[in-house]
């Protein structure tokens, strides 16, 4: 195993951010941000709609303030295959569905809450999202 | 109600933009850094686990201490989930999520930040996250818990 493009400081800043997002919503509106959940109910169910609406609209906004006043750009790769995007994409929002919940809502919410079943959840997507990597790579 | 009621939504909006900035700092809104993460077989990038551990921090003690507060500020009453059972939904569905996220490098936050970018893959990607919402709930298959 080799190490590479390791961004310990930028990525623990950010998760504190992240970090006080979730304690924000909880204390003063009640609830535990879990991305699929709120995008979900937002499509499916007419409960704080307005609310999930306004979150959805905050997660876009961040990214382009964040460029406003730092002048930096934001680069990212995604995957450039229309198939594989709608595959992964289908995937993952049945798949968090069905568990009932992502990487936020199980990984941050659920294992720092100490749910035993957002532990295993976070284990289950993270040992299965290693193994595609892996074959991915094999083919 | 009425002052109450608005705050929630502001609340919402600025929870939204904290978390987006947070992905964006992280750079966990680059599929490529998180394909680095579950790369770990080979050139391994662990950023990702730093930012689990920095969100952690600060949210696990805060919940701890504030869960026994009578009520949240701006809304009447707690509402999460307190699922406990292990079944095989869980398994199930969080393997299915998983071999999205490893396929694609997006989970559902990064996916939707990304769309501040205008990038046309990650507009695909969101439509059919959307569709996989929605056929979710027609098949009655949504567990609603954390």
């Amino acid at each position: 195993m080799n190490i590479i493009n390791f961004t310990p400081v930028s990525a623990f800043l950010g998760g504190t951010l992240i970090g006080l997002a979730v304690v924000l919503f909880f204390v003063l509106n009640g609830r535990l941000i879990g991305i699929s959940g709120i995008a979900s109910n937002f499509l499916t169910s007419k409960v704080n709609r307005v609310d999930n609406l306004l979150f959805i609209v905050g997660l876009i906004i961040g990214p382009i303030l964040y460029k406003f006043f730092t002048s930096q750009e934001i680069n990212i790769s995604i995957p450039n295959s229309f198939y594989l995007l709608a595959v992964a994409g289908l995937l993952v929002g049945v798949g968090t569905r069905i568990s009932g919940g992502c990487t936020s809502g199980h990984g941050i919410s659920g294992v720092g809450r100490f749910s035993l079943r957002s532990i295993v959840a976070t284990v289950t997507f993270m040992i299965v999202g290693i193994l595609t990597v892996w074959v991915k790579n094999l083919i | 109600m009425g002052k109450k009621f608005n705050m929630s939504k502001i609340i919402s909006l600025i929870c939204g933009i904290i978390f987006g900035i947070g992905l964006t700092i992280s750079e966990m809104i680059d599929p490529a850094k998180v394909l680095g993460f579950l790369n770990i077989f080979g050139e391994w990038d662990p950023s990702l686990a730093f930012v689990m551990i920095g969100a952690l921090i600060i949210f696990s003690p805060l919940f701890h201490l504030f869960q026994n507060n009578k009520k949240p500020i701006f809304v009447d009453k707690f509402s999460y989930s307190n699922n406990k059972e292990l079944n095989k939904k869980l398994i199930i569905g969080s393997s299915l999520f998983g071999a999205g996220w490893g396929l694609a490098g997006l989970c559902p936050g990064p996916a939707i930040a990304s769309l501040a970018l205008l990038n046309l893959n990650s507009v695909n990607f969101v439509i059919f996250m959307f569709i996989g919402f929605y056929l979710s709930k027609l098949l009655d298959l949504t567990t609603q818990a954390r």
